[in-house]
């Protein structure tokens, strides 16, 4: 690495490498679609909406290849499985050659020597491939759907940069082989969040929610670093396949929680959610993909992949409280949920509700039925979310349930697929959500009681608020004020719907065993099938019930309303965490700055280094006094010293 | 004639030329500075180019020596290795920034863009010489202009008295320093020549002999370097003139002083007392680490209330010093390869924040957070380049902070026994990244988002790839050392290595 032509070569090593394993594309295309937007295309909206769109359409082919192992990925004649590419050097720096003492000052052995290399590497297994999938697909629908949905919007190409950054990113995110890496592409999908959430920069609120957004994801992200400088400082280093924690080791549970941290904002966990529900301040596409269908996913795909490398039986006490923190998330949520008025705050705090299940289920030990869970919910979420849209679209920009009403009959597509999407959701016997939900149930029963009752609790929540949203939302006849805009209303185009109607199937099939989804994550973690666990009878029984006794009541209570009859002020005000973090913020954090603030410029500045200039200046005036320039005064001092000098000498 | 010694000439040749101009073309002075900044950034970046290939005397290259004083055995000896390389490139590439940026001065532009030109060549002067005592002379070079800069063309209301606080005070930091340098000076051992020396490669090689500084009276050595130097680099607590002074100064002072002369202090704990008074270094580790920290996060926390934008990234600045001093007190190949590279991203966020600064201010006549607003509407590019930079600052992958931070952290993390309670240091300033971050999305969003005031209305943007070349310049040489960090780690952990091997680190 010594000579010009060697950085050349680190830089074409990739391209050479490109046409060899063409998995790369998955990385170059979203991010030369960033590029190509950002420099040329961005003032031409619908050519910038190409370029992003096309990309992300051939991340999907791409995923669809690997996942099914054509080619160019399937593996060469004679051999069972295909090499990915081998990683490429991000960063090594490390001490020189043997010059670290092998044990410390203290005689206990060292690790390792203080090496870090980080690798930008391809992960492909049966994990990734699945993620890589969801994400592209879903995606590629997203940005279809974008493209009517931002119509018109000033900064469509900014949008459509930004959506092709978060491609990017997730893609990143779900291929890295070391944490560091991942913790890159984490980084980088919470810009891509921010900016996307901020993409109304001018709406005070949108700005706000991004800061929020972003922060909060920092401050999760601040003990994910955290845990991984801790889990390198163990090990030495930061690849997945590199290590396995071994039960000597004391600090895996305190490991295991700062990674969690990560997940605990990017997933918005609870005490880190209140982002979530704001960052639906962003456009409605964007909620479904980054705040719904992927990104937010993402904080339970990196356990499902620390999974992998750390048996949490090691690291019990962690495991439980993750698996205690994703419970309480959902219960909490699901509460929330129940009495929010806006379309899309509905739907961001039942995705916090379902994450939490997805979380839960990893605490558990049951990563399978966690990736399951988030196949399924991705993409009945996305469909939910893009569905919202199409009725916020169709109701010009109103998100308030209750100024709508009566829209079964005015969009019959958007009512039916929506419609479909919320059944799944609150797991309607034979359709996605009702098989995905029911693995992770059945999991809680067989390890905790209390969880299981949460889950089923939650359930029913579901089922009341999803039933409450669409009984107010298309059945009931609008208020009178809202006759007029409800009117207006009709249906949206196609290339709205059609991404609609996709996801629709899945989230109707996706679920059934006959697909294999749960085998494939099953065999995935557990290669040695182990025996089916018994199928206690009560678990989906008390689940259906949750789910009948949900929709009923929500029915009796809501049917025929224009105003909610239901007044909580504790969960339409969301048990006031907001208001809690705002007072800690601007009451605690805020005047502590401002009184180091005062410190720095009264004290340190004002009297330490100014009062020693001025000592210095007014010393220097006094003396002055003494400097008359007259010989008289000059020769009266030298003879007044003389005369002391003789006096103290010749004493 | 080593191409070091050419690069130096570059700014004092297009000093005197513009010093020979008459007054009459008020665009003259720009352009021949514009004109000797580009070839300075060229030549910075053909010697970053050819140093792998260069040839290397004891991991030096470029090497130039002539004998100056040798009674005092003092020399002329220039050259570089991975540890200047990329402190001399970022002083080519912030120099050619900074006069990008001040084409609309008015006021006296002939004594202005020769002020700017001696900065540059006192900063390229103190990173090419390795003898200790041209290295402070031409640090002093550069700062005597700077003081001029905000005395007379600083946009503070008593622009004279900060210029005077920031004399004095860095001019003590200077003799703390200059008392220091003495000190080691006769204190070390005579050479073969029979006299003392301020040669590094010669002071080296002395290193190991018995009659070397002996251990007991280096940390006091040390401690004069660094209060010295600490004042320079605005070291909590001698900090306070740094936010005040960039404040003040116009934009292409803060530019390079922020971004290029501070890094001085640094280059010289890192180049001169770290190798050369180990046992010095070690002394003062605890009190370092207490000291960095408040940088990291006191500071960080003043600048979370600070509202006048221009102050904040003063303060932001002077935070982030502490991530070095992180790398520094670490003192193994991760922590000082870290502490280098942040130096560099450092430099260049550091002149991107303050060019921004100064447009803003141009455009909207103020800094207050409180009145400004919404100027992404009418300035998209610059709201663009203050995201990336406010990114950038919060350690944004991407960008070559994160990076540098990285491996500070990394390397905190692993040093033993060098570092009393290491992990609630690490902890601690890690969190000083959260705290980077709220402050500067803050500015992002009281900035730029949000509803714009009318008043504003008529704002311009950086407009025409020549005003925007500047930033655009800053933001590749981040994000090119970001995405491809190896670039820079290679070569300055190899020149690390070479006097870690010698102290058997």
């Amino acid at each position: 690495m010594n000579c010009p032509s060697c950085y050349l070569e680190m830089l074409s090593g990739p391209a050479q490498t490109l046409w060899r394993f063409p998995e790369w594309f998955l990385l170059l295309l979203p991010l030369a679609s960033v590029a190509i937007i950002a420099f040329f295309t961005r003032r031409c909206h619908q050519l910038s909406s190409f370029v992003s769109t096309g990309s992300a359409a051939l991340c999907g082919v791409l995923a669809v290849l690997i996942f099914t192992g054509l080619p160019p990925f399937a593996p060469p004649q004679g051999e069972e499985t295909r090499k990915t590419a081998p990683p490429l050097t991000w960063l090594k720096v490390g001490p020189a050659e043997g010059s670290v003492k092998p044990v410390t000052k203290d005689g206990t052995p060292r690790m390792h020597d203080g090496t870090l290399s980080v690798t930008i590497g391809m992960t492909l297994d049966k994990l990734s491939k699945a993620m890589l999938l969801v994400v592209t697909l879903i995606g590629f629908l997203i940005h279809v759907y974008s493209i009517a949905y931002m119509k018109g919007d000033e900064g469509k190409g900014r949008y459509f940069a930004c959506l092709s950054l978060f491609m990017f990113s997730m893609t990143g995110i779900v291929v890295a082989d070391n944490f560091v890496m991942m913790f890159v592409f984490w980084e980088l999908v919470g810009l891509s969040s921010y900016l996307l959430i901020g993409h109304w920069f001018f709406k005070a609120s949108a700005a706000d929610a991004a800061k929020k957004a972003f922060l909060m994801n920092k401050i999760g992200d601040f003990g994910f670093m955290l845990g991984i400088i801790m889990l390198w400082g163990a090990y030495g280093m930061v690849a997945f396949s590199d290590f396995t924690f071994t039960s000597k080791f004391p600090e895996a549970n305190l490991i295991l929680l700062l990674l969690f941290c990560g997940t605990i904002g990017k997933s918005a966990m609870i005490p880190l959610h209140t982002w979530l529900p704001d960052a639906m301040e962003g456009p409605t596409p964007v909620s479904a993909l980054i705040h719904a269908a992927t990104m937010v996913a993402a904080g339970v795909y990196m356990l499902c992949r620390l999974f992998l490398s750390l048996d949490f039986a090691l690291a019990p006490n962690a495991a439980l409280t993750i698996a205690w923190v994703g419970g309480v998330t959902c219960l909490f949520a699901a509460l929330i949920a129940t009495q929010q008025n806006d379309i899309k705050r509905i739907l961001a705090y039942s995705t916090l509700s379902q994450l939490g299940y997805m979380v839960m289920a990893v605490g558990l030990s049951a990563p399978e039925d966690s990736m399951f869970h988030l196949t399924t919910h991705a993409c009945f979420k996305a469909l939910l979310f893009l569905g919202a849209g199409s009725v916020i679209v169709a109701m010009h920009h109103e998100q308030n349930i209750w100024k709508m009403g009566g829209l079964s009959g005015k969009m019959p597509l958007t009512f039916l697929t929506f419609a479909i999407g919320s059944l799944a959701l609150m797991g309607c016997p034979f359709l996605s959500g009702f098989f995905s939900k029911d693995e992770i149930l059945l999991t809680a029963f067989e390890h905790s009681k209390p969880l299981w009752i949460i889950g089923t609790v939650a359930a029913f929540l579901t089922a009341f608020y999803m039933t409450r949203l669409v009984v107010v939302v298309f059945l009931n006849r609008p208020a009178k004020d809202h006759e007029e805009a409800v009117g207006h209303a009709h249906e949206s185009p196609w290339l709205m719907v059609g991404p609609l109607l996709l996801l629709a199937i899945p989230s109707v099939i996706l679920g059934y065993p006959q697909l294999g989804v749960l085998d494939y994550f099953d065999h995935f973690y557990f290669p040695d099938a182990h025996a089916a666990a018994a199928h206690p009878n009560i678990v989906p029984v008390m689940a259906l019930l949750a789910f009948v006794s949900g929709v009923a009541l929500a029915f009796a209570f809501y049917k025929n309303k224009t105003s909610d009859p239901i007044q909580i002020p504790l969960f339409s005000n969301k048990f006031y965490i907001d208001e809690i973090y705002g007072f800690l913020i601007s009451r605690i954090q805020q005047p502590f700055a401002c009184i180091l603030g005062f410190v720095d410029k009264y004290i340190i500045d004002g009297l330490l280094v100014s009062g020693l200039g001025y000592t210095t200046h007014f010393a220097g005036r006094t003396l002055t006094w003494l400097q008359t320039g007259n010989v008289q005064t000059y020769t009266i001092g030298l003879a007044l010293g003389l005369i002391l000098l003789l006096a103290l000498f010749l004493r | 004639m080593s191409p070091l010694t050419l690069t130096l000439l570059i700014p004092l040749i297009t000093a005197g030329m513009i010093a020979l101009l008459s007054g009459e073309d008020r665009r003259a002075p720009y352009r021949i500075a514009l004109a000797g900044a580009a070839l300075l950034f060229l030549s910075c970046f053909s010697i970053a180019f050819h140093f792998a290939s260069a040839e290397s005397v004891e991991g030096f290259r470029f090497l130039q020596e002539s004998p100056w004083i040798p009674r005092l055995g003092l020399s002329y000896l220039v050259g570089v290795d991975g540890i200047s390389l990329f402190l001399l490139l970022l002083t080519g590439i912030v120099t050619l920034a900074a006069v990008g940026v001040s084409s609309g001065v008015e006021d006296r532009p002939r004594e202005f863009f020769i002020h700017l030109m001696l900065i540059s060549a006192g900063a390229v002067g103190a990173f090419i010489s390795l003898d200790l005592f041209f290295l402070y002379v031409f640090h002093e070079l550069a700062l005597i202009p700077t003081f001029l800069l905000i005395g007379r063309w600083g946009n503070h209301a008593n622009r004279e008295r900060v210029a005077t606080k920031l004399t004095v005070y860095l001019s003590l930091g200077s003799l703390i320093l200059l008392a220091g340098l003495l000190m080691f000076y006769f204190l070390s051992p005579v050479t073969a020549e029979g006299t003392h020396t301020f040669n590094l490669i010669t002071l080296r090689s002395l290193l190991l002999t018995p009659q070397y500084i002996p251990g007991s009276i280096q940390p006091l050595i040390y401690g004069f370097v660094l209060v010295g130097s600490g004042i320079l680099i605005s070291l909590w607590p001698f900090h306070s003139w740094a936010p005040q002074g960039y404040a003040g100064a116009p934009a292409a002072a803060s530019m390079l002083h922020a971004g290029v002369l501070k890094k001085f202090g640094l280059y010289l704990l890192i180049r001169f007392a770290e190798p050369l008074l180990p046992q010095g270094a070690q002394s003062w580790v605890t009190i370092l680490s207490v000291l960095l920290l408040m940088n990291i996060l006191y500071v960080g926390y003043v600048a979370m209330s600070e509202k006048n934008l221009r102050l904040m990234l003063g303060y932001s600045s002077v935070s982030h010093m502490g991530y070095v001093f992180l790398g520094i007190v670490a003192a193994n190949s991760l922590g000082l390869t870290g502490a280098l590279v942040y130096m560099f991203a450092h430099g260049l966020t550091a002149a991107l924040g303050f060019a921004l600064a100064g447009h803003i201010a141009r455009q909207t006549g103020t800094v207050d957070t409180g009145e400004l607003g919404g100027l992404a509407r009418k300035m998209p590019f610059a709201a663009v380049v203050f995201t990336m930079t406010a990114m950038a600052s919060a350690g944004m992958p991407g960008f070559a902070n994160f990076a540098g931070e990285l491996m500070i952290f990394f390397g905190a993390w692993y040093t033993e026994p060098a570092l009393p309670f290491h992990g609630a240091v690490v902890v601690l300033a890690l969190f000083g990244v959260v705290v980077s971050s709220v402050y500067m999305l803050r500015a992002v969003r009281n900035v730029f988002l949000g509803e714009l005031p009318e008043k504003f209305s008529g704002v311009r943007d950086i407009e025409g790839l020549q005003e925007r070349l500047p930033y655009l310049l800053l933001l590749a040489g981040l994000m090119i050392t970001g995405f491809v960090p190896g670039l820079l780690t290679s070569p300055i952990t190899s020149s690390l290595h070479g006097w870690m091997n010698l102290l058997g680190k």
